[in-house]
C-alpha cells in the first residue's frame, strides 16, 4: 500500500512538469500582449515596450521558463503582472470560496443523487426511473449559466429569498456563507445530480441481478438492508470513480458559475488572468488544478480498497 | 406536520437572511459596480480609466475641469501669471492635508507633477517648456517656463488619463516607470488597502479631514462633500446581466456602465434611475495604420472617411436613439475647441462620393485587415458596420475576429498587416480624452514617435499643433483648433463614427448625481 502510494506520488512530478512545460508554452504562442493590457488605452508603442522589458517579457520563451521553473522549484510560483501580487497570495485569497462551493455542490450531489438512483434502480421502469432519467437529460443538456440566470430569476428576483450574487466568507459567520452560496451550489449540483444518479441507478441496477441479492432477498432481509447493505456497497467502486470525475469536473463547472454569481473565487481568477494575459497566475492556478486533479484520482483509487475488500495495492 | 416543516424552512432561511444583513457598524456604504476591474493602482503609471477614477477617489488636483470643460482652481487658492506668460505662480489651498496627517506642500506638488510630466502625453509636451519649478513657501509654488504657452492651466486640470494627481513628495519621486507601493493622496477617500482585494473588492472611506471647496460640485471641480462613510467597489460582479439583477435587487447602489441592451429593462423598474451625469459622453472612432498599404495613401483614408456614415455605426452599437448623435467633430460636438471644420467630406457624404475617390485614389485591391474584439460588447458590432460600409465602397476586407486583450497587444505592432500587423481598429473614447487638440492621441502626427497606434505623419499637423500650445489667447486658439479639425480631414488621421452618451444606472434611494462627465463618488447621498 504505501510503496503504491509513494509511487502514485512519485508519478505526479512528471505529470506537473508536462502540465507546467506545455502551459508555459502555449501561452507563449497565443496572441495578447500582458505588456500592452496593462500599459492602458492611451499608452504608445515605447511604453508598452518599457513594461514588457520590466516583466522580463523580452527574454528569450527557454530563458523565461528556466527563470520560472527555477522559481517552482522554490515554492515561489511568481508574482501576477495584473494585480502585481504573489500568485501564492492570490490563490490563497481565492481558495475559500472555490473550495466552500465545491464541497457544497458536491455534498448536496451525492446526498440528493446516490439515493435518487438507488431508488430509481429499485422502482426499474416505474414513474420515479422515468422521471429522473427525464432530469437527467435535462441536466446534462442545460448548461450551467442558464441554470444560473433562471434560478436567479424565480429565486431571487420573483421569489425574493436569496441573493443574487456575491460570497460572504466563512469568517462572517456561517449563516451568511450558506445564504450565499445556496444558490450557486443548487444551480452547479444539477449536473452532478444528473451524472451520479444516472451512473448509480445503472450500477445498482447491476447487483440487484446478482445471486448474493436474490439470497439476502430469500434470507427475509429488509428491502432497505438489501439495498443498502447489499447492493450499493457492491455498487460503490463506479460510483466512487464518477463522484471523483465529478470533483475534477467542478475545477470547469466554477469558473462559469463563480462568474454568473460573482464569486471571487478560482474559477473568476483564472478567467481575470486569461483576459490580461496574466500568464504567471494562470500558470499556477493551472499547475494547482492539476494537482488536486492528481491526488483526486488517487483518493479515489485508495478508496476502492474501503469499498471493495478483494482490491489491493 | 407539512405545516411544520414549512414554518422550520422558512424559519431557517430567515435566519440566513438576517444573518446576511450588513453590518451596522459600516455606516452608509455606496456599493458601486465600476465599468471595469482595478488592478494597477498607480494612475500615473497607467492610461487604464479605472486606475484614474481610483486616483479621483483618494487624490486631489491643482485644478479641475468643469461640467462646461472649463478650468477652475481646485487645491490651489489662487494664482497669477507673469505678463510674459513665463511665470506661474500659485498659492495652496489651507487645510490640505494628506491622509498620513502631513500638509501638502509646495515640494509635493513639485514632485508630482514632475513625475507625471515623464508618463503623461499632455504632461510631457507641458515640460518641453518648463525650465523650473521652484516652491518658495510650503503653501506655494512656481512654474518658470523657457517659452510661453498657452496650456499650463489646461494641461494642470485635465480630467482625462492621466491626470496630474497630487501625491507626497516620498511616493512622487517613485520612478515613473515603476508603480508606486504606497496609496496616500490628499482626495475626499481613503483607500483602505487591508481591504483591497485584487478583483474582487475595493474599498474606500471617508477622509474626515478632508475641507471641500465652497462651490458646488461640477465636472471635477468645487466642493468634495462626502455623504457616505464607504465606498466600496464591487470588482467580482462583471456579467452584464448579473449586475442588472444585482440593482434590481438592491444588493447594489449604482451600476457605472448600464448595457445599451438592458436601458428598457431598468426603465421600467420603479426602483432604478438612469440620471444625467455628463454633458460630453464619448466618441466612437475608427484609427487607420498609416504605415502600411493601403492607408499609406491618404486619399484612401478620405475614401474610407467618405464612406463611413455616422448614424450606420451607431444605430447597429448603441441602438437607442435619444442616446446617440452624429457629429463631425473631432474635439466633440458643444465642448470647449469642439469644431466640424472640415468633417463635410463624411458628413455629406454618400457612398457614390467614397467610391469615386477610391477609384482616384489608384488603390489596388490590398485587404484591409480590421480588427474585431469579439467579447467587449460596448465596440464589438462597429468592426462589422465598417467591413460592410468599406465592401460597398469598392475595398476589399479581411475581418479579423479576436479577444479584446489580443487586439491590444496586436496593435502595438508596427509588423505589416500580413506579418501579424493591422490595418485599422475601432474604439471608443471619452470626451476628456479627446476634446483638446494637444491631448487628444489621434492627432499626434510625428511618424513613428507618435504616442498612439497608427503612426500618422503630417508635419503641417505637428506645426498647427505647435501653434496650438504656444497661442495664450482663446480666440488664436479657437482658431487654430478648427486648423488642425480640418487638416485631420484633410490627411484622415482617423474617422470619428459618432457620439453617444454612456447610461449609468443607480437606485432611487441614491441622491445627488452631479454632472461629472466621468465617475465620481463624492456629493452623494444614500437614503
Amino acid at each position: 500500500m504505501l510503496n503504491f502510494l509513494a509511487k502514485r506520488l512519485l508519478s505526479t512530478l512528471p505529470v506537473l512538469f508536462i502540465v507546467s512545460l506545455l502551459v508555459f508554452l502555449m501561452l507563449r504562442l497565443t496572441p495578447g500582449d500582458p505588456a500592452a493590457v496593462l500599459a492602458g488605452d492611451a499608452a504608445s508603442t515605447e511604453q508598452i515596450a518599457l513594461i514588457r522589458t520590466s516583466l522580463g517579457l523580452d527574454r528569450s520563451i527557454p530563458e523565461q521558463y528556466i527563470i520560472w521553473a527555477g522559481h517552482l522549484l522554490g515554492g515561489d510560483l511568481g508574482q501576477s503582472y495584473y494585480y502585481k501580487t504573489a500568485v501564492t497570495t492570490l490563490i490563497g485569497q481565492r481558495l475559500e470560496p472555490t473550495v466552500s462551493l465545491a464541497l457544497i455542490t458536491i455534498t448536496l450531489a451525492v446526498l440528493i443523487a446516490v439515493p435518487l438512483g438507488v431508488m430509481a434502480a429499485w422502482r426499474f421502469g416505474g414513474w420515479l426511473d422515468k422521471a429522473l432519467m427525464g432530469f437527467s437529460v435535462l441536466g446534462f443538456s442545460v448548461p450551467v449559466f442558464v441554470s444560473a440566470y433562471l434560478l436567479i430569476w424565480l429565486v431571487s428576483l420573483k421569489l425574493g429569498i436569496l441573493p443574487v450574487q456575491g460570497y460572504k466568507r466563512i469568517a462572517d459567520g456561517v449563516g451568511p456563507w450558506l445564504y450565499h452560496l445556496t444558490l450557486p451550489a443548487i444551480t452547479l449540483s444539477l449536473v452532478y445530480i444528473a451524472l451520479i444518479a444516472r451512473v448509480t441507478r445503472a450500477s445498482v441496477l447491476e447487483t440487484l441481478g446478482e445471486d448474493y441479492i436474490r439470497t439476502a432477498r430469500a434470507k427475509g432481509l429488509p428491502e432497505v438492508n438489501v439495498l443498502m447493505r447489499h447492493a450499493l456497497a457492491n455498487a460503490a467502486v463506479p460510483i466512487a470513480t464518477v463522484i471523483g470525475i465529478g470533483i475534477a469536473l467542478l475545477i470547469g463547472g466554477v469558473v462559469v458559475t463563480e462568474s454568473v454569481y460573482a464569486i471571487p473565487g478560482l474559477g473568476r481568477l483564472t478567467v481575470d488572468a486569461v483576459l490580461a494575459r496574466d500568464f504567471p497566475t494562470i500558470q499556477g492556478v493551472i499547475l494547482l488544478f492539476s494537482f488536486i486533479y492528481v491526488m483526486v484520482n488517487l483518493l479515489v483509487d485508495l478508496s476502492y480498497v474501503f469499498f471493495d475488500p478483494r482490491i489491493r495495492y | 406536520m407539512k405545516l411544520n416543516r414549512r414554518l422550520a424552512a422558512a424559519a431557517a432561511l430567515s435566519m440566513l437572511s438576517i444573518a446576511s444583513l450588513p453590518a451596522l457598524a459600516q455606516g452608509t456604504v455606496l456599493k458601486v459596480v465600476p465599468h471595469s476591474n482595478l488592478a494597477v493602482l498607480d494612475p500615473i503609471w497607467t492610461t487604464a480609466y479605472m486606475s484614474r477614477n481610483h486616483g479621483y477617489m483618494i487624490y486631489d488636483t491643482l485644478f479641475g475641469t468643469d461640467e462646461n470643460g472649463k478650468i477652475k482652481p481646485q487645491m490651489v487658492d489662487s494664482f497669477q501669471i507673469s505678463p510674459d506668460n513665463r511665470m506661474y505662480s500659485f498659492k495652496l489651498r489651507k487645510g490640505l492635508e494628506f491622509h498620513d496627517g502631513k500638509p501638502v506642500t509646495g515640494d509635493d506638488v513639485i514632485a508630482s507633477l514632475q513625475r507625471w510630466g515623464k508618463r503623461d502625453a499632455m504632461g510631457s509636451a507641458l515640460f518641453q517648456f518648463v525650465s523650473r519649478m521652484d516652491s518658495p513657501t510650503p503653501d506655494t509654488f512656481r512654474i518658470f517656463l523657457g517659452e510661453a504657452c498657452g496650456f499650463v492651466i489646461e494641461a494642470l486640470g485635465k480630467p482625462g488619463s492621466s491626470v496630474p494627481f497630487i501625491m507626497p513628495k516620498k511616493q512622487a519621486e517613485t520612478d515613473p516607470f515603476k508603480q508606486i507601493e504606497e496609496h496616500i493622496g490628499s482626495g475626499p477617500y481613503v483607500f483602505k488597502r487591508d481591504e483591497f482585494k485584487p478583483g474582487d473588492k475595493a474599498v474606500y472611506t471617508k477622509f474626515a479631514k478632508y475641507v471641500p471647496r465652497s462651490e458646488p460640485p461640477s465636472g471635477t471641480t468645487g466642493g468634495k462633500h462626502v455623504y457616505v462613510d464607504r465606498v466600496e467597489w464591487n470588482l467580482a460582479l462583471r456579467d452584464p446581466q448579473a449586475q442588472v439583477n444585482a440593482l434590481q435587487k438592491g444588493e447594489i447602489d449604482i451600476l457605472e456602465q448600464l448595457p445599451f441592451d438592458h436601458i428598457a429593462t431598468v426603465k421600467g423598474d420603479a426602483n432604478i434611475v438612469v440620471p444625467k451625469y455628463a454633458n460630453f459622453g464619448a466618441q466612437y472612432m475608427a484609427r487607420f495604420n498609416h504605415l502600411h498599404k493601403p492607408f499609406d495613401n491618404p486619399k484612401v483614408r478620405q475614401a474610407a472617411i467618405a464612406a463611413f456614415n455616422q448614424e450606420a455605426f451607431l444605430r447597429a452599437q448603441v441602438g437607442v436613439k435619444e442616446i446617440y448623435k452624429p457629429c463631425g467633430s473631432m474635439f466633440m460636438c458643444g465642448t470647449p475647441w469642439g469644431s466640424t471644420a472640415g468633417s463635410d467630406l463624411q458628413m455629406k457624404s454618400n457612398m457614390k462620393k467614397a467610391q469615386d475617390l477610391l477609384k482616384a485614389s489608384g488603390y489596388d485591391g490590398t485587404p484591409v485587415v480590421i480588427l474585431k474584439p469579439t467579447d467587449l460588447a460596448s465596440i464589438s458590432k462597429l468592426p462589422d458596420v465598417a467591413a460592410q460600409l468599406l465592401r460597398q465602397a469598392g475595398f476589399k476586407v479581411d475581418l479579423q475576429a479576436m479577444d479584446w486583450q489580443t487586439l491590444v497587444g496586436r496593435r502595438a505592432k508596427k509588423d505589416a498587416p500580413d506579418k501579424g500587423g493591422w490595418n485599422m481598429f475601432l474604439t471608443a473614447w471619452t470626451a476628456t480624452d479627446v476634446w483638446n487638440p494637444i491631448s487628444n492621441p489621434a492627432m499626434d502626427t510625428r511618424g513613428e514617435k507618435s504616442v498612439w497606434f497608427g503612426w500618422a505623419t503630417d508635419d503641417k499637423m505637428v506645426e498647427l499643433r505647435n501653434q496650438f500650445m504656444r497661442a495664450t489667447d482663446e480666440a488664436t486658439k479657437k482658431k487654430l483648433a478648427d486648423q488642425i479639425s480640418t487638416r485631420a480631414y484633410e490627411i484622415g488621421t482617423h474617422a470619428v463614427l459618432g457620439e453617444y452618451d454612456q447610461p449609468m444606472a443607480i437606485r432611487k434611494n441614491i441622491s445627488g448625481i452631479f454632472i461629472s462627465n466621468s465617475n465620481l463618488y463624492w456629493n452623494i447621498k444614500k437614503n
